[in-house]
């Protein structure tokens, strides 16, 4: 997907005039914000299973080889066959080749944003397979040819009625006018498929090493319909989805359903290890698992190190004022919300994505509500270092800092310059209090008065009143 | 030092240029407290501009500025969360493996707080000065509830304040979409996020809105002007110290 962060700010505008948008992202704040709020309030250990998850994720990273290899050993001693991917490219040639050798026509997917990452979809289409994604919010997107725009609810954009249009157009008949109709049309269509593939691709919420097993979380049960089914199953995530062990799983099992969507726990959870054995009825003949680096190895050795803790859980956007504001297409790549903006310039670049990571007022309540405690304001800040070094800010704002940082190095000249222009700007706006326009605050004024300062500075009073030393 | 500390009034850029009658009130407060107050020279501006913009290297020159200015007090008190949060959580990560400045930018946040803070955890203080008596609503700006934990000190003393009546709005954690140079940067999304507090102010039924930032009172009292609403608008200072001659953010005398 070819990035368009650069026009974040024209897309957010855009965004704000949409009213389904607006009432989507009402039923966000008021949905699953308020949800997560009574979850953890009712978990009198919420905050120490967070401490526990930021340690192990920070113990795992730490030695992130060691537990890649001895999940490896497991998960082929299991029958499993790994693939280590560099990159997208190298992520989709392997993918592809598994189906290919496999004869695939039809692949089923259920919801991956590693997919998303490398633009699977689009790719293996291009090679002529049929793709079918079996989250309800996935095939709502596909069938409307859209992109996610949210980490979890990848359709919470839409409206039902537009859902109800675009099911009739594919499957035919009239528009279905309640949810459950809806989901039952979807389940109908979904169940047929899932027999006809050749291939399942899945995403994989965690690799536990003692046992080399990969876990799935759904709310669906789709997951389980789309490895279960097909002859081939092909979990692909990234390299840092490693816990250690079984009962590890679990501390991170019980922060992710709480954090995203405010249940206890996910309506499905699947612990799968290795593909179908010779006394079992059911489960792929093959099963393969695609690791993906992508940049993850280079964020593991640098400053960014500590948003390899994400579980995708999503609580950052659902409380983010801008991502609550903007929705999550003004992002304009695969990830969005606070941790997009932290993710988003790793791999597009920061000269392609730097209004992200500038988009934030650091109100700091996405690293408050983060299961995993990541510093999202801090990394933002991190970016906006790297994109001021680059000279990519809008030259207006440079200009701006510029100036302003001239005079505050100086102290004295400071002093007198901002005497002169609170006394002028004090005299002009005595009368209202305030100015509806001012020159180079256009950013203000168009929807704000300007208060008008008092006039004399404190600094100046006080000298005035306590003497020149204070 | 402990029945009456030197403190250094950290005034903040803002206050100092647009709103000085904060910084009396918090002369006022801090007197009251049994604090001796100076404002040391030179205090131009804690850097958060610079800070926020990836001006790593403005920062520190304007923070190894200011702190030898701030070295010789017991306390360093800012009449505003987000500059002392700055002081405070943000000095001391701006010189990490800086071996002659680290040091020195811990012991100055390690003494550094934020005003009402300062007056109920450090001063003790149960009881404010001033008199009031109306409904207010009280705005929770964001670095002072998130990185300080200032939520329920100022809220501890406006109660105790007979005639005053303190309305919750709704939503009153949620930021008011000022964040420093961000409203003139995504003027549109701060728009909405300043609309939105508005209205709830609005429906709260209370008079007179507080908080203890002024950038965000800025922003809030400017829009609910621009809604030709009849809302006031002050620091809380002001309403602690009973210094209320100064007319309300955005309006005149009269
Ligand atoms: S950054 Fe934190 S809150 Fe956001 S999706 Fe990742 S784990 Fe969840």
């Amino acid at each position: 997907m070819e990035p368009l962060s650069l026009a974040f700010r024209e897309r957010a505008a855009r965004a704000l005039h949409d009213p389904v948008l607006a009432t989507a992202m009402q039923r966000l704040e008021r949905g699953w914000q308020a949800a997560r709020a009574r979850a953890a309030a009712d978990l009198p250990e919420f905050e120490a299973l967070r401490d526990a998850a930021v340690a192990i994720k920070d113990h795992v990273l730490a030695n992130l080889d060691l537990y890649l290899e001895e999940f490896e050993r497991r998960f082929t001693a299991a029958g499993g066959v790994i693939h280590w991917a560099r990159d997208a490219a190298e992520a989709r040639a392997i993918i592809l080749d598994i189906c290919r050798r496999a004869k695939a026509r039809t692949v089923t997917k259920s919801k991956s944003m590693v997919a998303e990452e490398i633009g699977l979809n689009a790719y293996l289409e291009a090679q002529g397979l049929r793709v079918i994604e079996t989250d309800l919010g996935e095939y709502i997107i596909q069938l409307a040819g859209d992109v996610p725009s949210h980490l979890v609810g990848p359709a919470v954009h839409m409206t039902r009625e537009r859902i109800a249009e675009l099911f009739a157009k594919a499957h035919g008949g009239p528009p279905k006018q309640d949810s459950a109709a809806l989901v039952a049309e979807a389940r109908q269509v979904l169940r047929q498929r899932y027999l006809e593939a050749d291939v399942g691709i899945t995403g994989a919420n965690f690799l536990i090493a003692e046992t080399g097993s990969i876990v799935t979380v759904t709310n669906e049960g789709n997951a389980e319909l789309t490895q279960g089914l097909p002859k081939v199953h092909i979990a692909l995530t990234g390299i840092e989805k490693i816990v250690p062990t079984v009962a590890e799983a679990f501390v991170f099992l019980r922060l992710l359903a709480r954090s995203a969507t405010g249940q206890e726990f996910s309506a499905y959870t699947t612990f799968l290890t290795g593909p179908k054995r010779e006394d079992e009825r059911d489960g792929p003949q093959e099963m393969h698992l695609v690791l993906l680096d992508n940049g993850r190895s280079r964020m593991l050795g640098g400053p960014f190190r500590e948003m390899l803790r994400c579980i995708r859980c999503g609580a950052c956007m659902n409380h983010c004022p801008v991502y609550l504001a903007a929705g999550g297409h003004a992002y304009g790549w695969v990830y969005v919300g606070p941790m997009g903006s932290v993710l988003t310039p790793h791999f597009v670049g920061i000269d392609k994505s730097w209004p992200l990571p500038n988009a934030s007022t650091f109100c700091g309540r996405c690293e408050e509500v983060c299961p995993v405690r990541i510093p999202l304001p801090k990394l933002m800040r991190l970016w906006r270092e790297e994109a001021h070094k680059r000279g990519l800010a809008p030259p207006a704002a440079r200009v701006g800092l510029t100036l302003w940082a001239f005079f505050a190095r100086r102290p004295a000249l400071y002093r007198l310059a901002t005497r002169l222009a609170m006394a002028a700007l004090g005299a002009l706006g005595r009368r209202r209090g305030r100015f509806s326009r001012l020159p180079f605050a256009s950013g203000w004024t168009v929807s704000r008065e300007f208060p008008a300062p008092q006039g004399p500075t404190f600094t100046a009073q006080w000298r005035a009143a306590r003497g020149a030393k204070g | 030092m402990a029945d009456s500390p030197r403190v250094a009034l950290f005034v903040t850029c803002l206050v100092d240029l647009f709103r000085p009658s904060v910084g009396w009130a918090a002369v006022a407060l801090l007197e009251a407290a049994g604090c001796r107050v100076e404002v040391p020279e030179p205090q131009v501006c804690c850097g958060q501009p610079a800070f926020n913009s990836g001006d790593r290297r403005t920062t520190e020159d304007l923070a190894r500025q200011l702190i030898p200015a701030l070295e010789p007090f017991d306390y360093v008190v800012a009449p505003s969360g987000s500059c002392a949060g700055m002081l405070r959580r943000h000095f001391p990560e701006l010189f990490e493996g800086d071996p002659a400045w680290s040091a020195r930018a811990r012991a100055v946040a390690a003494k550094s707080f934020e005003l009402v803070s300062f007056l109920v955890e450090v001063r003790g203080m149960r009881v404010p000065p001033g008199r009031f008596s109306g409904r207010v609503t009280y705005h929770d700006s964001c670095s002072g509830l998130r990185e300080l934990g200032i939520k329920d000190q100022p809220r501890r003393l406006l109660r105790a304040m007979s005639g005053l009546e303190l309305i919750e709005m709704e939503g009153c954690e949620v930021c008011c979409g000022f964040g420093g140079t961000f409203c003139v940067k995504y003027p549109e999304i701060s728009t909405k996020m300043v609309d939105d507090k508005a209205a709830r102010a609005e429906a709260s039924g209370a008079e007179l809105l507080l908080a203890g930032d002024l950038g965000c009172l800025m922003n809030i009292a400017g829009r609910l002007a621009r809604r030709g609403s009849n809302m006031q608008v002050r620091h809380v200072a002001e309403v602690l110290a009973g210094r209320l001659d100064a007319p309300p953010i955005a309006q005149s005398r009269g």
